[in-house]
């Protein structure tokens, strides 16, 4: 799980282009959007095709986002009991 | 009302060199790629806007040419009422490329959505809106080349009307390495004219 954590990180800052920001910086628990780490709607879609491409998750109902983008651990919960 | 428009100031980005009013004020390692440019030029400037790095090689440019203009002006004093109207010649074809490279293997089929938002030309103008809170007239042309006699026409058309206080305009152009920007604030004050041949002059700076 602590490895799945770190890989979001990483392609987190590596997919939406958070140049600013390291690794470190992104708690497992920090909210991803609005005043957490700043992303927007167009980063939400963003990560929706990260999960498809990437952990083979198929977001059917995009409002689902709102809670699986909440934080990194939330994410990885989420990737780890759906991964294909 | 005084019925002359003035160059205020203009911005030149070529040959990577950010150039204020004639004036190099960056310079990089011409062994960097464009992108490392940008970059560099945006940390030179000590911009402080994330959404930068979101942006693409156009947008980039676009932006950092009326961030350099722009942060000595005291928009208030212009109502924030400032036109944007850019032109260039690749539309957004540097970025249609990638965005159709994403899309070209049907078994590896993931449009990027950070990708195609800025598959329009003018998205350019819509980071310098958001950014300094324009709510104000803008356009984009394609032409084959600078094309100072229409710009010059279409900027005075917009400041005699009255419809803008000013106008932010010029050239944008990026196409994979090859780029360069031609940005100017025409407004009331200055000491150039804004006529078609000072503007072909300045281009040609």
């Amino acid at each position: 799980m602590e490895n799945l954590k770190k890989e979001l990180k990483e392609k987190i800052i590596e997919n939406l282009n958070l140049e600013d920001i390291e690794v470190a910086d992104i708690n497992d628990d920090d909210v991803l959007f609005g005043d957490g780490l700043g992303l927007d709607s167009i980063d939400a879609l963003e990560l929706i095709v990260m999960l498809d491409k990437d952990y083979g998750i198929k977001l059917t109902d995009p409002k689902q986002g709102k809670s699986i983008f909440q934080s990194i651990n939330t994410m990885a919960d989420y990737i780890t009991e759906n991964r294909k | 009302m005084n019925d002359n428009f003035y160059i205020q100031d203009y911005c030149h980005i070529k040959n990577h060199q950010l150039k204020l009013n004639g004036k190099v004020i960056f310079e990089d390692d011409r062994n960097n790629n464009l992108k490392e440019f940008l970059k560099n030029s945006y940390k030179s400037q000590k911009i402080n806007y994330s959404k930068f790095f979101k942006m693409d090689n156009l947008s980039k440019m676009t932006f950092l040419a009326a961030e350099i203009i722009l942060k000595n002006i005291a928009l208030q004093e212009l109502n924030n009422n400032i036109a944007l109207v850019f032109s260039n010649n690749a539309a957004s074809l540097d970025t249609d490329r990638k965005f159709q490279n994403s899309i070209s293997d049907s078994d590896n089929f993931y449009p990027s959505p950070a990708v195609f938002v800025y598959t329009l030309p003018n998205i350019g103008i819509g980071e310098i809106s958001i950014r300094h809170q324009l709510k104000s007239e803008n356009a984009f042309f394609v032409f084959e080349n600078y094309n100072a006699k229409f710009h010059q026409n279409y900027e005075n058309v917009l400041l005699r009307s009255n419809i803008s206080d000013a106008v932010l305009g010029g050239w944008v152009n990026v196409d994979e390495e090859n780029y360069e920007a031609f940005v100017y604030l025409v407004s009331r004050k200055g000491n150039i004219e804004h006529t078609n041949k000072n503007l072909i002059k300045l281009y040609k700076d």
